[in-house]
């Protein structure tokens, strides 16, 4: 009896596991394909798919450059040019300082480590106002590259310390050959290094993407007219005062969490030797 | 066309000093083995060598120029690494072409110069394999490779041989010693394995503790070593010390006294040592033979080693050490057995108390 009890247990307590996780995604849905009073039935059943809420999603528009734009999909370009340029100078700075803090010895290395780890301990709320004095000094209220770079203090730490972990583990006499065949520190990094960390690239740019696509407190504070994609879910307001748009809302969410879950199924091979990297000596 | 000089080369790390002050002239075409227990600071020197370590202190020069501050590819050296360090996501060609991409060759020459050397080392058909498609002998010829598409002055061996298994390295070793015959560069090999030494070198650098001890071809530091280090790092199994006194010395060599009451009369330049001194009488095993007589000892033999086509026996001597003999053929002694071993007096060696040889006659 017992030997049919324990497989059956593990089993429901996966389902259970399954169920909390993928449920709330499941009723964003759900709700995002309910209009009107639809919206508050509270069967966990789809009832019929309408998808009036993800054309009303695209119904306000702007004038960008003289033409007319769905003021939803130009918030979606300008959270893609924030979170690529995120990526990118993330990985940049990143593999950069890797090289430094894991091949080359110098004093104040570790503290430098920790530092950089300490970086972010912080809230977001306790740099938010700080930081908004340095975006407004520079001129870069409500522009992008000051988005960029507020988000780059989330970004950087653990791209830095994945990276360097992961350089680390780089046999040191690949490096030397490389010296021996000509190769100054900067061709060791592009040509040697950077094709062999592919996957901890790969992983940390996606947790960098994820990290400045999904971004709420900076981007509202910085850049409240140019809104990236959460702030203009969380702006987007109904027919009066009292009402607030589900449909639109949950429409909103579930569009912009389909690139997430496309990059992540395209990267998912790379992102588990990424995480996995170092674990056990290859 | 390359000569390498050491004057006087020191390393530290920290304040830890590994290499006390080295001078050595190794020639144009020279193949110069490195040799000596492990932590003796001989892969150091050969890094000092390719630049990949700085000099603390003293001058190195590569034709006469001094190079201190130049990087390996300036020094015109290459190297080949103990763990090959191909680059992994490169293939056999591209891993071989690098270091001339690097340099701005162009294209052609390039090609012409990585097919011509994977000809040589028979890679001609593994071109677009990668490393992790290869066999560990495969790999240390595309590392071999690598290293000569440079023409380089200077070759450099880490250790080279020591991931592969006995067949192959014997039959790298082969590969290694025409490969310098072939090419007209010099040469500087480290390893711990002393019939590559032997069988490689020109001039074997015996070093100890960031010192060399002996420099000489393989055969002078065979019958000549200077001192009782290199007598007994050089040759396999171990050459036998016994702990000995001065009957008396003079032109004929030094008569000792051995244990269990017998003498020897080493034939060597006695000048440095009178009667009465305390000296240790060395003698290698493979020149011991079993047979009585004045210059013997009386023991028993403890274990017996049969390889086939040699067989070494151990024997404690009334001193209370075990000396080691080998010998051609069968052994016909048996465990627990009586024999008297006998030293011949032109064979053996004799050291001072400060462990420095008496030249042999």
């Amino acid at each position: 009896m017992t030997k049919m009890l324990k497989p059956v247990g593990f089993w429901l307590l996966v389902a259970f596991i399954i169920l909390f996780s993928i449920f709330p995604f499941y009723y964003a849905i759900l709700s995002s394909l309910r209009t009107g009073q639809g919206l508050f039935d509270p069967s966990i059943w789809p009832s019929g798919a309408d998808f009036a809420n993800y054309a009303g999603v695209f119904r306000d528009v702007i004038k960008v450059w003289g033409a007319d734009l769905p003021s939803f999909l130009w918030s979606i370009l300008y959270s893609l040019m924030v979170a690529v340029s995120v990526v990118l100078i993330s990985l940049f700075l990143g593999v950069t300082a890797a090289y430094a803090l894991g091949r080359v010895q110098f004093a104040g290395r570790g503290l430098l480590l920790m530092t950089i780890l300490a970086v972010s301990m912080f809230p977001q709320v306790a740099v938010l106002s700080g930081m908004f004095e340095l975006v407004r000094v520079f001129g870069l209220y409500n522009q992008a590259p000051g988005l960029i770079i507020a988000n780059l203090i989330l970004t950087l730490p653990f791209t830095v310390w994945v990276l360097t972990t992961f350089m680390k583990e780089l046999p040191k006499e690949l490096e030397e050959a490389a010296f021996v065949d000509g190769a100054s520190p900067w061709v060791v990094v592009w040509k040697v290094f950077m094709p062999l960390m592919w996957p901890a690239m790969a992983t940390t740019g996606l947790l960098a993407f994820i990290a400045a696509w999904n971004e709420f407190l900076f981007a509202l504070t910085f850049s409240p007219d140019n809104r990236t994609v959460p702030v203009a879910i969380a702006s987007m307001s109904g027919a009066s005062q009292q009402e607030l748009p589900w449909g639109n809302i949950m429409a909103g969410s579930v569009i912009v969490t389909l690139p997430l879950i496309v990059l992540v199924l395209i990267f998912q091979r790379k992102i588990v030797a990424g995480l996995t990297a170092g674990a056990v000596k290859g | 066309m390359a000569t390498v000089q050491l004057r006087n080369i020191r390393k530290a790390f920290g304040r830890i000093e590994t290499i006390h002050g080295v001078n050595l002239d190794i020639e144009d075409r020279d193949f110069v083995v490195f040799v000596g227990p492990s932590g003796c600071g001989k892969s150091t020197l050969l890094r000092l060598v390719a630049g990949l370590e700085d000099i603390t202190d003293g001058d190195l020069l590569i034709d006469g120029q001094r190079v201190n501050e130049k990087t390996p590819k300036d020094r015109g050296i290459s190297m080949v690494f103990q763990s090959y360090a191909l680059y992994p996501h490169m293939n056999v060609y591209q891993n071989m072409a690098f270091g001339l991409e690097l340099a701005k060759t162009d294209k052609q020459t390039v090609d012409q110069k990585v097919r011509e050397a994977a000809n040589i080392l028979k890679l001609t058909p593994l071109l677009d394999r990668l490393p992790k498609q290869l066999s560990g002998g495969q790999r240390q010829r595309v590392a071999i490779g690598r290293a000569i598409v440079r023409n380089p002055k200077v070759f450099l061996f880490d250790e080279p041989l020591s991931n592969l298994d006995a067949s192959l390295r014997v039959e790298m070793r082969i590969e290694i010693a025409k490969l310098h015959q072939r090419m007209t560069a010099t040469m500087v090999y480290v390893t711990h394995d002393q019939v590559e030494a032997m069988t490689l070198a020109d001039k074997i650098v015996v070093l100890n503790a960031g010192n060399i001890e002996q420099v000489g071809s393989p055969l002078e530091l065979y019958h000549h070593p200077k001192n009782v280090f290199v007598a007994g790092f050089i040759g396999s199994p171990q050459m036998n010390f016994i702990d000995a006194e001065v009957i008396s010395a003079d032109s004929t060599g030094v008569k000792a006294r051995l244990p269990g009451g017998g003498s020897v009369i080493a034939k060597v330049d006695a000048s440095g040592a009178k009667a009465g001194d305390k000296i240790t009488v060395g003698v290698r095993p493979e020149h011991i033979t079993i047979g009585g007589g004045e210059s013997s000892i009386t023991g028993d033999v403890e274990v017996v080693e049969e390889l086939g086509e040699s067989f070494f026996l151990y024997v404690r001597t009334p001193d209370g050490k075990l000396m080691t003999l080998r010998d051609t053929g069968d052994a016909h002694s048996k465990v627990g057995q009586k024999v008297s071993i006998f030293l011949p007096g032109d064979l053996t060696h004799v050291f001072k108390g400060d462990a420095s040889a008496l030249r042999r006659l």
